[in-house]
């Protein structure tokens, strides 16, 4: 069994019309039994800008905290909020660091940049970034996640589209992972507030 | 205090902090994942006026396209460009280290950039990485000495070739090549030519697909033709696609939080007073 699968996860980010979502599952496993059903994977970075990290649950706290620091002092240095596509390079370059050791877990970064552009980017546990323009996806569920938002995605959406494009992207998923699921969570951040809610779905 | 010096922005290089860990989890059956690589068909060839490089833009994870247009040329210096093959992190970070590289020599000498610099920058870290880094690159540019191709393999070794081709897909493109190149092509022959090529890796080479990438650098201009040709368009496109009612979704609880706009403070100066 990979290493990835030790403690499944789901991870889908996508972007609409000057905002984004970013979405996760709720399940904490341990092989094949499950220990959580409210494990938080997606993280604040500041206002604007938020990581989801899959992979190995240690590895993606460690990561978590290691990230929080530096951003932390480039807040002290900068006085300012770093923006989303420095933060991807940050990542990268602490994942890259790695290179020869690597932590086991893949990122899903999504943010406002300036002008309220939404940006979004995958990792895979090296660093190797992938910026792309519609959705990134992370995770056990990966696979059914790409099929699911290839054919739900839609250019250009609006807020309370976008918020049940991803959801019904990401619950559709996971009920074919048995790795992850156990409900979702989604954060939709668009320049005015941001809407954290928890969905239900199928609990096996 | 040492603990948190390690955390602190480290001096450059690699760490291996966690490589007994993660050894410790092999032993204990767990396998290693599986990284992104750009699976790939990249080629270069000189014509008359210069260099052109190809490439595919289909990186893969394991069986599956990770990112069905990702950029595999990338930038070194303004009359340098370097394809890569191999893990994508690899080549990603190699190629931005030693575009650095360049740029600080650039200002340190005051002069254009030489082809051969980068490739003995190149060539000297992946060797003494010793194949572990793995990056398979074909390096193209034109300088003062005039134009240059190369490749260099992920253990080091290079070679100065008229027309080369590297990746999974490098015996389909060395195919079309073996077949069309000849000396002194012209500019619109030699975008033709490695269109053919990459064309021929993207559609007979399962780890390349997507679009053909050109980038055609001459003595004082280079222009990348991003998405040159895009041979693979979605088949099945709904033209309705998938419409979920508001409300669709089921919901337990909704947190609204509203965001502050920030404002500058306007910095009010006061007169000193005498």
């Amino acid at each position: 069994m990979s290493i990835f699968e030790y403690n499944g996860s789901a991870l889908v980010a996508m972007v609409g019309k000057n905002c984004f979502a970013i979405a996760s599952d709720r399940r904490l496993g341990v092989n094949l039994q499950t220990v959580a059903t409210d494990f938080q994977r997606i993280f604040k970075i500041h206002d604007k800008l938020y990581i989801g990290l899959s992979g190995l649950a240690t590895d993606a706290q460690t990561m978590y905290q290691r990230l929080v620091f530096r951003h932390k002092l480039y807040q002290l240095r900068e006085e300012r909020d770093m923006k989303p596509q420095t933060f991807a390079s940050l990542v990268s370059a602490l994942l890259y660091e790695k290179r020869f050791g690597p932590y086991f877990c893949q990122p899903v970064i999504a943010g406002l940049g300036d002008d309220d552009v939404p940006f979004i980017c995958t990792m895979d546990c090296l660093g190797a970034k992938e910026l792309a323009k519609d959705f990134v996806v992370s995770g056990t569920a990966s696979e059914s996640l790409y099929g699911a938002c290839e054919s739900m995605y839609k250019p250009n959406m609006e807020p309370e589209e976008l918020f049940e494009t991803i959801s019904q992207a990401l619950l559709s998923s996971v009920d074919r992972d048995c790795l992850s699921g156990w409900g979702g969570h989604v954060l939709l951040v668009t320049p005015t507030e941001v809407q954290e809610r928890t969905l239900k779905g199928r609990m096996d | 205090m040492a603990r948190f010096a390690a955390d602190a922005p480290t001096r450059g290089g690699f760490s291996f902090d966690l490589c007994q860990r993660n050894e410790m989890l092999l032993k204990k059956g767990n396998q290693l994942p599986t990284f992104r690589k750009t699976g790939t068909t990249i080629v270069g060839l000189v014509f008359e006026d210069g260099v052109i490089l190809g490439a595919d833009t289909r990186a893969t994870e394991g069986p599956i396209v990770a990112d069905k247009n990702c950029e595999k040329i990338h930038y070194m210096a303004p009359n340098i460009y370097c394809c890569g093959a191999g893990t994508a992190a690899d080549t990603e970070a190699v190629t931005d280290m030693v575009s650095s590289q360049l740029q600080l020599h650039r200002y340190a000498t005051g002069r254009e950039s030489r082809v051969i610099t980068a490739l003995t920058l190149l060539k000297s870290h992946l060797f003494s990485y010793q194949g572990h880094v793995s990056a398979a690159l074909v390096l193209g540019g034109v300088d003062i000495t005039g134009p240059h191709l190369h490749t260099v393999y992920p253990h080091g070794s290079t070679d100065t070739l008229p027309f080369a081709t590297m990746g999974s897909g490098s015996l389909a493109a060395m195919a079309v090549f073996e077949s069309k190149f000849r000396e002194g092509l012209t500019r619109d022959e030699g975008i033709k030519l490695v269109s053919e090529a990459i064309c021929s890796g993207i559609f007979n080479d399962l780890g390349s697909g997507s679009n053909v990438d050109v980038c055609v650098i001459t003595r004082g201009q280079t222009e990348y033709l991003r998405n040159h040709q895009l041979p693979n368009p979605r088949t099945y496109v709904s033209s309705r696609g998938y419409n979920f009612l508001k409300g669709h979704t089921e919901v337990l609880s909704t947190k609204i939080t509203p965001l502050k706009s920030k404002v500058e403070a306007a910095a009010e100066v006061d007169a000193m007073e005498e």
